[in-house]
């Protein structure tokens, strides 16, 4: 009897463990039901994308146009530093296109054989700007004007790619930044910014373009020498590999093209 | 004595609390098996750990003085008189317990930070608080507090007002009767709850990260350093977060002792 009581308990806690395990896959299993509204369109299920976090609202908005297109196919998205993102591809997640906000993290899965060698597309450029709280309180009008201490500035670090882009800008303008802090992502750079904590942020021209009002752009003529390219590929080994390249294909395009230059990116 | 009372437990019971332990165990096992040994020292050793290590210890220390200097006297007056609101108000005290420390550090941004409630006044005195050193104290202070209060609170109410009062009959004044008394009774209550208040100002990650920002030295750190060393190597993360472990598992061992005699206890009282 106490033996049958340890078995049915061990097994209700073996049904609770994998429930929740399953919890996560039905957002994405709709989409078969939907793809027999019966289009002409041959692609169907669903895709994750990864993408790197500054992509957030150029991406929402591309995926929503692909699914119009597509009416079979949903995709989930899933936005993160590159470098979260390459890790969680590494050791196992289930992403079909990734695109990164710099090459050294594509580079890290084309190596590792993650993604084909010949693969990855680039599609944008950004560059750094000044993100200063609104009325510059500062007054900070040039890149060099950031070496004065009295401006409190805040960068990225040097490990993430937007602090690599602040390093290079730096030797190529032979200006150093005292900055205050060195956060570990572009967002708490601005945060600090709109939060007037900071004089000025070291932030890409599309972060102050999203930011709206909260923040003043001040250009730096010189960020040219400092250019970040943001590649595209698909996942190697993707469950959905039609609908996986029909994406890059819509992010690579002229309707890529469009909604990335509305947010402040460049063209490659 | 945990061979001795087994015969008591049912054994499904022990089932189920095997599978949660190896939840919790299983973890730190996986991190083990990726610590890169070969360069272990080297990586633990770098300049920007050693200074996140040295800043994390300081500002621990500190805001755990801090706890105990503000968190007893709350604990005694939340265990000891009655007022209207108390019982409102001891949940608000407790509230950095359950706030999602990013919340926290956007509320000490408003407080303290150059525009905030206070932050505005320290600022036309030349003081700034963002961005330095005492940001990180006040973050790990106001997200370790709770833990002191709620131990020492506890204590406080099991001991109870019976010597107290014995005290305060023999003409003792409060002062003399809380020095004398009630401090030695929950003392083991208070290294406990100072420990832990330790091990949360240790870990302090958001707040931190949302208020005091990130420099090496002065606000980086060893949770904002393993977060940030994540980024392009991996082993160092690794190794700096077991170095955190092993000091984690240090503090919980002290306070399990010190916490052991809970109450009154022969042979082990403190002077």
């Amino acid at each position: 009897m106490r033996r049958a009581t340890t078995a049915v308990l061990a097994a209700a806690a073996l049904l609770l463990l994998s429930g929740c395990a399953g919890q996560a896959a039905p957002s994405g299993d709709a989409a078969p039901s939907a793809a027999s509204s019966g289009t002409a369109d041959s692609l169907e299920g669903s895709i994750t994308v990864f993408a790197a976090a500054s992509l957030k609202a150029t991406f929402t908005e591309l995926a929503q146009e692909f699914e119009a297109a597509h009416p079979g196919v949903t995709v989930e998205l899933s936005f993160a530093g590159s470098s979260d993102l390459v890790t969680q591809i590494t050791e196992g997640a289930p992403a079909d296109v990734f695109a990164s906000a710099d090459e050294k993290n594509m580079a890290k899965l084309t190596d590792a054989g993650l993604v084909d060698a010949g693969a990855p597309v680039d599609f944008a450029t950004n560059v750094l700007t000044i993100a200063v709280p609104p009325g510059n309180p500062g007054t900070v009008e040039a890149f060099a004007d950031l070496a004065d201490p009295a401006v409190r500035t805040v960068i990225c670090a040097a490990q993430v790619p937007c602090g690599a882009a602040t390093a290079t800008l730096e030797t190529a303008t032979g200006v150093t930044i005292p900055a205050v802090s060195e956060e570990s992502s572009v967002t708490d750079v601005l945060g600090k910014v709109t939060s007037g904590e900071a004089d000025a942020g070291l932030v890409y021209v599309t972060d102050v373009v999203a930011a709206g009002d909260a923040v003043e752009g001040v250009d730096i003529p010189e960020a040219a020498e400092a250019v970040n390219t943001y590649p595209i590929a698909p996942v190697a080994g993707s469950q959905n590999e039609a609908a996986a390249q029909a994406f890059v294909a819509l992010v690579t395009g002229s309707t890529g093209r469009d909604v990335l230059t509305a947010a402040g990116f460049g063209a490659p | 004595m945990a061979g001795s009372t087994y015969g008591g437990v049912p054994r499904w019971v022990a089932v189920v609390a095997a599978l949660g332990a190896a939840f919790v165990l299983l973890p730190l096992v996986a991190m083990l098996l990726r610590v890169n040994w070969a360069e272990f020292v080297p990586l633990i050793t770098s300049e920007s750990s050693l200074d996140a290590l040295g800043l994390s210890l300081r500002t621990s220390l500190t805001s755990t003085a801090l706890c105990v200097l503000l968190g007893v006297p709350m604990a005694i007056v939340l265990a000891r008189t009655r007022f209207w609101g108390q019982k409102v108000l001891r949940s608000l005290v407790l509230l950095p317990l359950v706030l999602p420390p990013v919340v926290g550090g956007i509320a000490l941004l408003y407080t303290f930070g150059r525009r905030g409630l206070l932050g505005q006044g320290f600022e036309a005195f030349g003081v700034t608080i963002a961005f330095s050193t005492t940001a990180v104290v006040l973050a790990q202070t106001f997200v370790a507090l709770p833990f002191l209060v709620l131990s020492l609170e506890g204590a406080l109410r099991t001991v109870g007002t019976r010597y107290e009062a014995v005290g305060a009959t023999l003409g003792a004044r409060p002062t003399t009767v809380l020095r004398r008394v009630t401090l030695p009774l929950v003392l083991p209550a208070l290294v406990s709850g100072a420990v832990l208040s330790f091990a949360r100002a240790l870990g302090e990650f958001g707040a931190t990260l949302t208020f005091a920002g990130s420099l090496q030295g002065v606000t980086r750190t060893l949770p904002l350093e393993i977060y940030l060393q994540r980024e392009t190597d991996p082993d160092a993360a690794v190794a700096l977060s077991l170095v955190l472990v092993v000091v984690a598992v240090v503090v919980v061992a002290v306070a399990h002792r010190a916490g052991e005699p809970a109450g009154l206890r022969p042979g082990r009282r403190a002077r």
